[in-house]
């Protein structure tokens, strides 16, 4: 028989003295977000911009308001101009963010995972992963000719570089016990990449991703600025050629919404195939 | 099949880790390594299984493994190895996706080791979602599902709670007396060597040697027993006496490093 201890003793005891409670002391340091607050808070940004615009003497050249600027979106949508110059750059940095993120992840295993490659590789990537992938587009020009070819290849290298290191970052953040194990079981090589490696860098890939959508965005807007006769960036830049800042910042407006698009599809891609985390 | 530690001797850059070990498990013989922090368990259990090559020495194999084994010498680890993004029934079927059985055979495999491993209701869950003691025994039926001849442990529960080792242990003990398989068991609990093992080989500290290879004196079917603590009991001091001192060297040395 175990010898039981009283379990129904007061809480106060017997002392004489008032118990006070422990003061807490462990609030702050962990921010929660509000589902709506961000929304609200840019809608009254807007109201705010709307009513700067609206009331107060503003010159409407210098900030439209938004009222103008979702006027200016409409009339670009009806008339067929807006679809013209967003699916030139749309086929643009979908061709480049293919190539660069294709070849981007070969390398990147490459370097992952061979002696060789690594050696090779990562020199190359160190040396040619800073500089500004716009600075070549003049030379691209030169080898490819003034069509899509040397935009493309631009947009494609710029996704190049920032893909191989998320890749083989990716690969050699892969728990080395997972790869011991599937050895201890002599799994096959191609299927410990297939079923070890490759999922466990996943996570590191996909948040390359966010980085690389971006930088094709900036790449295209760029390359269309310096040659291009169609697409959102030579949209953009002739509306402010012509002092028409409505369409200036519907042109805007449009970059963000895609940047907005492409950050949700890859959450949506993240929950997918990440679920497990 | 024995499996034999052939005058194995390892050292990583400057430092020796292991000096000329040699012992024999035999088939189906349960074997415990014993001894201080950083004497080198671990890694002569990789040398013995494949996964190191040793600086000199080397572990081989005599006699043939049974003809169901599909991986003869299987670890059991002590982070117990899961693919977080597979399901418990997708780990287990792992190590078999690239063996000869079929997609059938697979699947009554991997059902049956997780009968074993009391995991059947679990086998749709994702690594995260378990305990850890669940997580181990998800690792130990993996290891089940390909029938090995000889499971290298690795301390299989030091990184679990204390309730949740003694009901692992039960498992082992009752996992290993169901068939014919063997094991060599690291641990730095002797309680656990002493309560599973028909040998304990002690090593010294690093550069570990074998200092002692003691025979447990009851059969394991009868260790639980309370008559049997009468003799396992003193067993256990009479290891911790043999490396008590060393242990407190070991202690300071990592200290100090």
């Amino acid at each position: 028989m175990l010898d039981r201890a009283d379990v129904t003793e007061s809480p106060a005891g017997d002392a004489t003295e008032v118990a006070r409670p422990v003061r807490f002391r462990g609030a702050g340091f962990t921010p929660a977000t509000s589902r709506h607050a961000g929304w609200l808070a840019l809608a009254a940004a807007l109201a705010v911009w709307q009513a700067a615009g609206s009331l107060a003497p503003v010159n409407p050249l210098f900030l439209p308001t938004p009222v103008a600027i979702a006027r200016a979106l409409y009339q670009l949508a009806i008339s067929g101009v807006l679809w013209q110059h967003v699916s030139v750059s749309l086929l643009r940095i979908s061709a480049g963010w293919a190539l660069g993120t294709a070849s981007g992840i070969v390398v990147g295993f490459a370097i992952g995972l061979s002696r060789i490659a690594r050696s090779i590789g990562i020199s190359f990537v160190s040396a040619l992963f800073p500089i500004p992938k716009i600075a070549v587009l003049p030379l691209l020009i030169l080898w490819l000719g003034i069509g899509e070819a040397p935009k493309v290849a631009t947009i494609a290298l710029g996704v190049f570089f920032s893909t191989t290191i998320s890749v083989y970052s990716g690969v050699d953040a892969v728990p080395r016990n997972l790869i011991r194990m599937a050895q201890s079981f002599d799994v096959p090589f191609a299927t410990i990449v297939r079923r070890v490696i490759w999922p466990g860098a996943l996570p590191s890939i996909l948040a390359g991703f966010r980085i690389t959508a971006s930088v094709a965005l900036m790449l295209v807007v760029s390359a269309e600025m310096i040659g291009a006769e169609t697409g959102i960036g030579t949209f953009v830049l002739q509306a402010g050629n012509l002092m028409q800042t409505d369409q200036l910042m519907a042109g805007i407006v449009i970059l963000s919404a895609f940047g907005l698009a492409v950050g949700k599809l890859i959450s949506l891609l993240e929950a997918r195939l990440l679920h497990w985390r | 099949m024995d499996l034999i530690a052939d005058h194995i001797s390892h050292r990583f850059g400057t430092l020796d880790v292991l000096d000329d070990v040699s012992f024999t498990v035999a088939a189906g013989e349960v074997v415990a390594i014993v001894g201080p922090s950083g004497c080198g368990k671990s890694t002569l259990l990789s040398i013995l299984g494949g996964l190191l090559q040793p600086c000199a020495g080397q572990a081989s194999l005599r006699g043939a493994p049974p003809s169901e084994s599909l991986n003869p010498l299987t670890f059991v680890f002590q982070d117990f190895a899961l693919l977080p993004w597979s399901t418990v029934a997708e780990n287990v079927e792992f190590p078999l996706l690239h063996s000869r059985l079929s997609a059938q055979e697979r699947r009554a495999a991997v059902d049956d080791a997780l009968r074993r491993t009391h995991l059947s209701d679990f086998r749709a869950a994702y690594p995260k979602q378990l305990s850890g003691g669940m997580r181990q025994r998800a690792g130990i039926a993996r290891a089940l599902a390909v029938r090995p001849a000889l499971l290298l442990m690795d301390e299989p529960l030091s990184a679990l709670d204390s309730q949740t080792r003694e009901l692992l242990l039960e498992d082992f003990v009752r996992l290993l007396a169901e068939g014919s398989m063997g094991a060599i068991y690291v641990t730095h609990n002797l309680e656990e060597a002493v309560r599973l093992a028909d040998r304990i080989v002690v090593l010294s500290r690093r550069p570990g040697r074998v200092r002692d290879v003691v025979s447990v004196p009851v059969p394991r079917g009868e260790r639980g027993a309370l008559a049997a603590r009468e003799h396992l009991l003193p067993l256990q001091n009479e290891l911790w006496h043999l490396i008590r001192a060393e242990a407190i060297d070991a202690e300071r040395e990592v200290q100090h490093a």
